[in-house]
């Protein structure tokens, strides 16, 4: 069971991954973040319920739309917020942007913007794992699009028949860029997939936190026990569109309000209520929040860039 | 007391011995590594010494090999995938080009993928259009990735051993008609830096360039012309990338003259590089114009007669010298 304490930590996660990607938003707006980032609004409860099953020397592999998972697995949002700003201080020293963040000191394996490509590298981490015997458990993020390539294929099946400390967590946001699951599947639930794999599947409300905890919770147990990895489908829906590119012409108006009503974070803060805890004390979280993404921004906006001969330095170790 | 012998399969399969008993974070994954010893016996053995952990037979999916040999190296391990054919690198192709070469680079700086992928390439064992690739040249494409093609079984086992301490990722390309080729390779450990090439042979009148099996093909034809007076010069860069531009450049403004012999299609090979080098850093050395012999545009055929005339062969670079000297 989780504490208060560690439940206010969650809504506090998925508060500073909402504010992040509000705040991102307008600086791209104002022209202070360049190309394109993916955002990672309305899914907060998956990252945030799921790295809450982790134990901090544990390893998660992220996705083009990662920034949530950043900051759940307990990154700077300072590094962060500067690494969008391309920006020396930033987690890449600017070199790798929105799509490529990694944390590897926080066992953030680093995301990537080939779609599926991350998962064959989650199995890889789980087979040093295995072979460090160092009883820590990869935490795989991914779309539902990743889904539908072969790496997934071949890397779930990998990591199934060597039983590898991995859990396979799809992010199931209803679309792959412009493409509906509904198209995209002949099944309807993504999670059946594990059958074929001969590992547990399961699908959860991607919209509730604890339920998310609660799943990874136990597959991340398992995994760490070594019975091999799970394959969890958490069913989420993102607010804004796939990237800045995003028309938004492939979802409808009542779709879009349908889901932004199962907004993660409030539904989240009712349960706390619920649970007792004061207004008050959300409210000084909700501002120190706003106050911890503001001071990224400072950060941010003070750091020095990277020089090209610096930059060449790095290409080979 | 004479040298010992020993094939490039043997040499390579040493240079794996040494480096995984010396270092424990060093393994190996691929298909049939294991009981049946890899399919062309490079690896027979090591299952027996090293065990299942570090002898990992995998399905059938090369982007999941080099994917786990990637993530294995995030957390620092020294895998070395072996890739059974360099025509299947295009499986796991994303995975070497996109994530292995970039991720130190992307990630600032602070990732190392200390992995090798060693896979056999070339054509001349009647395996068409599959099984017959020398697709080295678009490796040598990507910054981030070095590209190691040794021609003898010394310098294979030398090599190999740096390509396993590098921090960096190591595309090893072996030729399948040089596993079985002996050559001398000491007893005693030695290492051979990635990035330095050596002059094969001796020689003032031309300068041929080459790497690979095609080391051995011109070492053959410089025998056949020095008989006719002409004394050839053969320089084996070993490594694609990083390349050793001043061995070429040395030997080509001693000889005036530069032959580059590639084993894959000539146009836009790795050949052309080495070609485009010593026409900018050579030009004024030079007495004719660098000729290249590359192979034909054509997929591998399976039809003998029709393979063998797709590669250079030792008559073909024979005719070459003669042309590049008349």
């Amino acid at each position: 069971m989780l504490s208060v304490d560690e439940k206010l930590r969650m809504y506090f996660t998925m508060l500073c991954i909402r504010r992040f990607e509000e705040k991102a938003e307008e600086l791209y707006m104002a022209g202070k973040i360049w190309g394109t980032f993916h955002l990672y609004i309305g899914e907060e409860a998956v990252a945030t319920g799921a790295c809450f099953a982790l134990r901090p020397e544990d390893y998660i592999t992220s996705t083009h739309r990662g920034h949530g998972h950043c900051i759940a697995k307990g990154a700077d949002v300072r590094k962060m917020m500067a690494e969008l700003m391309g920006k020396a201080t930033g987690y890449c020293l600017g070199l790798g942007g929105s799509m490529h963040i990694a944390d590897l000191e926080g066992g953030n394996l680093g995301a990537t913007g080939i779609v599926g490509s991350a998962i064959p590298i989650a199995a890889g981490a789980a087979l040093a794992c295995k072979l460090q015997k160092n009883n820590r458990v990869v935490l795989c993020f991914f779309g539902d699009g990743a889904a539908n390539t072969g790496a997934f294929h071949e890397a779930v099946n990998l990591a199934a028949v060597f039983k590898l400390p991995v859990v396979f967590l799809c992010e199931n946001n209803l679309y792959a860029m412009s493409f509906p699951v509904k198209k995209a599947f002949a099944i309807p639930d993504i999670a059946e997939r594990a059958k074929g794999y001969g590992i547990p599947g399961v699908t959860v409300d991607g919209m509730d936190v604890l339920s998310v905890y609660e799943a990874t919770k136990e597959a991340v147990e398992r995994a760490r026990k070594g019975e091999g990895p799970t394959l969890i489908e958490a069913r989420t829906y993102r607010f804004r569109g796939h990237s800045k590119s995003d028309k938004g012409v492939y979802r409808t108006k009542e779709e879009v309000r349908m889901w932004m009503e199962r907004c993660p974070i409030k539904r989240f803060r009712e349960h706390l209520l619920g649970e007792g805890v004061p207004e008050e004390t959300l409210r000084d979280l909700e501002k120190k929040a706003e106050e911890l993404i503001e001071e990224a921004v400072r950060f941010a906006e003070e750091s020095p860039e990277l020089t090209i001969e610096e930059a060449r330095r790095l290409v080979y170790a | 007391m004479p040298e010992r012998e020993i094939t490039y399969a043997e040499a390579i399969r040493e240079a794996l011995r040494e480096e995984m008993r010396k270092d424990p974070s060093v393994f190996l994954i691929g298909e049939d590594i294991g009981v049946y010893g890899g399919a062309f016996g490079v690896t027979q053995g090591l299952l027996e010494e090293f065990g299942e952990e570090r002898v990992i037979d995998t399905p059938i999916s090369e982007a999941a090999i080099a994917g786990a040999a990637i993530g294995a190296a995030l957390l620092g391990m020294r895998p070395v995938a072996e890739i059974m054919f360099f025509d299947f690198m295009t499986l796991c192709a994303d995975q070497i080009v996109n994530q292995a070469a970039k991720i130190r680079f992307m990630f600032g700086g602070k990732a190392k993928v200390a992995i090798v992928v060693r896979s056999p390439a070339g054509s001349g064992t009647g395996a068409a259009g599959h099984h017959s690739g020398s697709l080295e040249s678009w490796f040598t494409h990507v910054p981030g990735l070095k590209v190691v093609a040794p021609a003898t079984p010394y310098d294979a086992k030398g090599l190999l051993k740096s390509a396993i301490r590098d921090d960096n990722p190591v595309i090893f390309v072996e030729h399948k008609l040089l596993y079985r080729v002996k050559g001398p390779v000491p007893e005693e450990e030695y290492v051979i830096p990635l990035g330095v090439g050596e002059v094969k042979r001796r020689g003032k009148d031309l300068t041929i360039v080459t790497y690979s099996l095609m080391v051995r093909r011109s070492l053959e034809a410089a025998e056949i012309l020095s008989r006719e007076g002409i004394d050839v010069e053969v320089v084996d860069v070993r490594t694609l990338r990083p390349l050793d531009e001043e061995v070429v450049l040395e030997s080509v403004r001693k000889t005036h003259r530069a032959l580059v012999v590639y084993e894959p299609p000539r146009f836009g090979a790795f050949g052309a590089e080495i070609a485009a080098l010593i026409a900018e850093k050579a030009f004024d050395d030079l007495d004719a114009p660098v000729m290249r012999l590359g192979g034909l545009e054509m997929p591998p055929p399976y039809n003998p007669h029709l393979e063998r005339r797709i590669v250079p062969q030792v008559e073909d670079i024979v005719a070459a010298c003669r042309e590049l000297m008349s």
